[in-house]
């Protein structure tokens, strides 16, 4: 057996992937443009975002001008494709010009419970012990109750506005995403890697930054793009209670509310602003499930 | 091969010097249960380990699950917190006059599971040079690319690859360049070739010699598989429920085995020969659970040679009167222990 | 009296993003009562032949050529009623892990009933007593009161062992061990092997045991079957291939043992790692990696030479022992 070769430099037999060397981020968009559904949603959010920024440049009618003489118009109007709303106002321009308030309570609330969650979630889950039990433990007060009722609760308690719109429900998704986090984080500290980091002397700072957060974040963000359809039904509820948007702003949810009356004069009508919020809830959710899959390093 | 600028600390002790003092070592784990959490009970997993690892020496430590081999490699690198005991590495202290950091810095770990000790989102090269960055040496890409260079990986056509392109062994490869990119001196290995093919980890066991000769290394090899430790040991510890049973050369205990333990679990090795099969097994059952280890002797309850003395009285690590390096912790071979067999060792 | 198994001309394609050519052209045949080890590394096609074997291939995915009789029976035609008779009552598999194969919230003894009810029709009293001997068939102490505990209420090599009964309760002609000792402790894991032998000669079936250790082929079969790359390479009697392993890569297993290899010798690898089965081998597999490779195993493939009854070995040098020993 001495013909056998025995150094370690042998190794140009071992097969090597022919894939060209590629970065994460480059992976997950090459697998995102290969799926249709999730590509079709990414545009439908996508167009709905431009034409609530650039609404006022569309040439649109004003969506607070009224008209006594035109209301109720359905759907096919004459100067009004999409009708009037009860008080005669452009539904085409309330409905982009809406999108803004929509989009923004139902966006910017996750947005910031992201950052927050996610830090308090994986200081809990890397540190652990004591730490851990007091994040965790206050966390889970905020569970005791349905998120619909804390919403209502903490804006009934804060008045009627937008501000206190974007805080209370802020407040009501730190909790679940948190709850993501910390989980996430404390299976990734179980890993090896993350002893064999800890093992090279570096600081629990380093070892998060390097080690914990590039593995945990996408998983996070999955949870969290599922939570801005609910964040824009809430945001709209509460508008629909009388605890979010004021009128005559126009805001989709508001709209359902004050179109609720029409339901029997003109259906159509009334049912556009509720077609709108879930169209676009359902264009999260599959966008969410897309990111999910094509964030998936192994398969 | 381009000449690696391995700079390991200054031996500050000199060759007399045990490279790592182990004394009395011990942790236990809590066991929670119930609805408040509280602690049920505590495994055992370490339990008063005491040994030394010679500057330039390989040990070899063996035994089956539970018996606190991984706990121990990783108490010896600061991953787990011990309970009590001393970590003495080159003549300092762990924690008085050694901080946790500097040690990391000289002694060095490769796990089993090539695929989990590598951050899946970090190209090869980051993660070999990782260690560098963080203790702050000059130019950590250059050593990390001479590094797997080393190790039988071209830097040229790994360095920008992610772990799941690499098979098992190339894997291992990068887990061994990333350990001795920190220039360490001693490195543990925690079944470092056990997860790979045989055919494989040939290869890796001829590197792992080879790179303990040209940087001057010290090992210690845990591992299930006693012919691998032999083949890459001056010395094997035994281990079992958390205590050292055995410790002598490897030449010494593969001649005469004076624990029983020690003796049972050599005759459960394949026999390798089709003529002359295994007939009987040495051992019934499964080692204890650790939580509640039996008294005295924890292996009493397993052990053929089993008298009243081995349920009551632990027995204490000693030399063997010819061979004083062979440390057996058995009543069978103290002559004072009241065991009735004793004094004239495990009979074959 | 039919072989147990009769395996020709087996090749299984697996389509996917990637293709895998796990099996190629894979013929193998086992007399009853017989205890064969098919011994190979991780993806040498050694799982994939027994989860052919049981039917356990995802339809879909795979593409199967060849045939397969157990017994008589055309496996690979069997489909529902009749292959659920099949398995379990036919062929029987023991898995790596009896953690994950046995069913957490039942008990061990309802477990191996319910596997008796269901393929012999029998009473759940009459299942129950057949349940307990078979643990005190293989060897469980106070088989009565462990009849009644959960899966993880039993050790390692307890729940092994009752991987093994509830196997064995349907008294199969053919049992598949995939691996079943290597989650196990040196000292356990010798039990187990001794436990299975005995079992064979007991209940008289066949058994096809799955191993990546070459210590472990010997100590349980009379015949070894040796993988590479989704073929057999090398098949004889155990005594054949521990003293006179004719192919390269046999030989290349048997030097990596270290069973007794001096200590601080250089040890004789086998260089680089097992293709990748992107493609369908059109030549010797084991060609990059042979230190004896002339250019004809490159052009094609290895002609399977028979020494003896019985025995073949893939390889162009396999009627001239290696003189380099």
């Amino acid at each position: 057996m001495a013909l056998m070769e025995t150094t370690p430099d042998t190794l140009s037999a071992e097969p090597v992937p022919a894939a060209k060397p590629q970065g994460y981020w480059a992976g997950v968009a090459a697998r995102l443009v290969r799926d249709p559904l999730t590509m079709l949603c990414a545009g439908m959010i996508l167009a709905l975002i431009l034409a609530a920024i650039f609404a006022p440049w569309l040439g649109l009618a004003d969506p607070y001008k009224g008209s006594m003489i035109a209301r109720l118009k359905p759907l096919g109007t004459e100067g009004h494709p999409l009708g009037t709303d009860e008080q005669g106002r452009d539904m085409l321009a309330r409905l982009i010009y809406g999108g803004r308030l929509t989009l923004f309570i139902g966006l910017m609330p996750v947005v910031t419970a992201f950052f927050l969650g996610s830090a308090l979630g994986i200081v809990a889950g890397y540190v652990g012990g004591l730490t851990n039990t007091v994040i965790m433990r206050t966390v889970d007060v905020f569970f005791a109750f349905p998120s619909v009722l804390l919403a209502i609760a903490i804006s009934g308690a804060l008045g009627a506005g937008i501000v206190n719109s974007l805080v209370s429900l802020t407040i009501v998704f730190i909790p679940p995403i948190t709850r993501v986090a910390e989980a996430v984080t404390s299976g990734v500290r179980a890993l090896d890697y993350i002893d064999a980091a800890r093992a090279t002397g570096a600081s629990a700072w380093t070892v998060i930054r390097v080690h914990v957060i590039g593995n945990v974040l996408s998983p996070i963000f999955v949870y969290a793009t599922s939570l801005t359809s609910v964040c824009m039904i809430l945001a709209a509820g509460l508008s629909f209670l009388g605890i979010g948007v004021r009128p005559p702003e126009p805001e989709w949810g508001l709209m359902l509310n004050t179109l609720r009356s029409a339901i029997y004069v003109n259906p159509w009508l009334s049912a556009l602003p509720g077609v709108m919020i879930f169209v676009t809830s359902l264009c999260l959710n599959l966008l969410s499930d897309g990111l999910r899959s094509a964030m998936n390093v192994r398969d | 091969m381009s000449a690696i600028d391995y700079a390991p600390s200054p031996d500050t002790g000199g060759p007399a010097q045990p490279l790592l003092i182990v004394r009395d070592l011990q942790k236990y784990f809590p066991v929670r249960g119930g609805i408040l959490g509280r602690a049920q009970g505590r495994v055992q997993a370490v339990d008063g380990v005491n040994f030394e690892v010679k500057k330039g020496e390989t040990l070899g430590i063996v035994g089956e699950s539970g018996c606190g081999k991984s706990t121990t490699a990783k108490l010896l690198i600061g991953l787990t917190e011990k309970d009590r005991g001393e970590i003495i590495f080159d003549g300092k202290a762990l924690g008085r006059e050694l901080p946790l950091k500097d040690l990391r810095r000289g002694v060095q770990m490769v796990f089993q599971d090539s695929y989990a000790t590598l951050n899946p989102r970090l190209t090869i090269l980051d993660s070999v040079a990782f260690g560098a960055r963080v203790q702050g040496l000059p130019n950590p890409e250059s050593l990390a690319r001479s590094m797997m260079d080393r190790v039988g990986l071209d830097p040229d056509r790994f360095a920008h690859r992610y772990p799941h392109e690499l098979s098992g062994g190339q894997r291992q490869r990068v887990n061994i360049a990333r350990a001795l990119a920190m220039s360490p001196r001693l490195v543990v290995l925690d079944e470092a070739v056990s997860a790979l093919d045989k055919s494989v980890e040939a290869q890796v066991l001829n590197l792992l010699s080879d790179l303990r000769e040209e940087f001057g290394l010290t090992y210690i090899f845990i591992s299930h598989d006693l012919n691998v430790v032999r083949y890459i040991s001056d010395r094997i510890l035994v281990m079992y429920l958390g205590e050292v049973v055995e410790v002598a050369p490897v030449d010494a205990i593969w001649e005469r085995q004076a624990h029983p333990y020690t003796r049972s679990l050599f005759s459960a090795m394949p026999s390798m020969d089709p003529d002359n099969r295994t007939e009987e097994p040495p051992l019934a059952g499964d080692p204890p659970n650790p939580i509640n280890p039996p008294a005295g002797c924890r292996f009493h309850t397993r052990c053929r040679h089993a008298s009243g003395v081995c349920k009551t009285t632990v027995p204490t690590l000693a030399g063997l009167p010819l061979n004083a390096a062979h440390r057996v912790a058995c009543h069978l071979h103290d002559a004072t222990s009241g065991h009735p067999e004793a004094g004239q060792g495990v009979p074959a | 009296m039919t072989d147990l198994l009769d395996i020709r001309n087996l090749s299984i394609r697996f389509k996917g993003k990637r293709t895998v050519h796990a099996i190629n052209d894979v013929s193998l045949s086992m007399k009853q009562g017989e205890t064969l080890a098919l011994l190979g590394e991780s993806g040498s096609g050694k799982s994939v032949t027994l989860k052919a074997l049981l039917g356990l291939l995802p339809p879909k995915r795979t593409e199967i050529k060849g045939a397969v009789h157990v017994n008589g029976t055309d496996v690979l035609s069997l489909s529902g009623k009749a292959l659920q008779r099949y398995r379990g009552g036919e062929v029987s598999m023991v898995f790596q892990e009896p953690a994950l194969a046995l069913d957490p919230v039942y008990t061990v003894g309802h477990q191996i009933a319910e596997a008796v009810m269901r393929h012999k029709g029998l009473s759940k009293a009459d299942a129950m007593s057949i349940a307990l001997d078979m643990l005190d068939r293989v060897r469980i102490p106070s088989a009565n009161r462990r009849l009644h505990n959960y899966p993880h209420e039993l050790s390692g090599g307890m729940r092994q062992r009752v991987m093994i009964a509830l196997a064995l309760a349907c008294r199969p002609r053919l049992l598949l061990a995939d691996e079943p000792t290597t989650a196990l402790d040196a000292t356990v894991q010798v039990q187990i092997l001794l436990l299975l032998r005995e079992l064979q000669k007991e209940f008289g079936m066949g058994v096809i045991f799955v191993t990546h250790d070459i210590g472990v082929a010997v100590e349980i079969s009379e015949r070894v079957a040796v993988m590479y790359a989704g073929q057999i390479v090398e098949e004889g009697t155990t005594r054949e291939i521990i003293r006179d392993g004719r192919h390269p890569y046999t030989q290349g297993l048997l030097a990596a043992n270290l069973h007794d290899v001096a200590r601080g010798e250089r040890l004789t690898a086998i260089p680089g790692a097992p293709p990748a089965l992107e493609t369908r081998p059109e030549a010797c597999s084991f060609a990059p990696r042979c230190p004896y490779a002339v250019a004809a195993c490159r052009a094609d493939l290895p002609p399977v030479i028979c020494p003896s009854e019985r025995r073949r070995v893939a390889c162009l040098r396999a009627e001239a022992p290696m003189a380099a020993e």
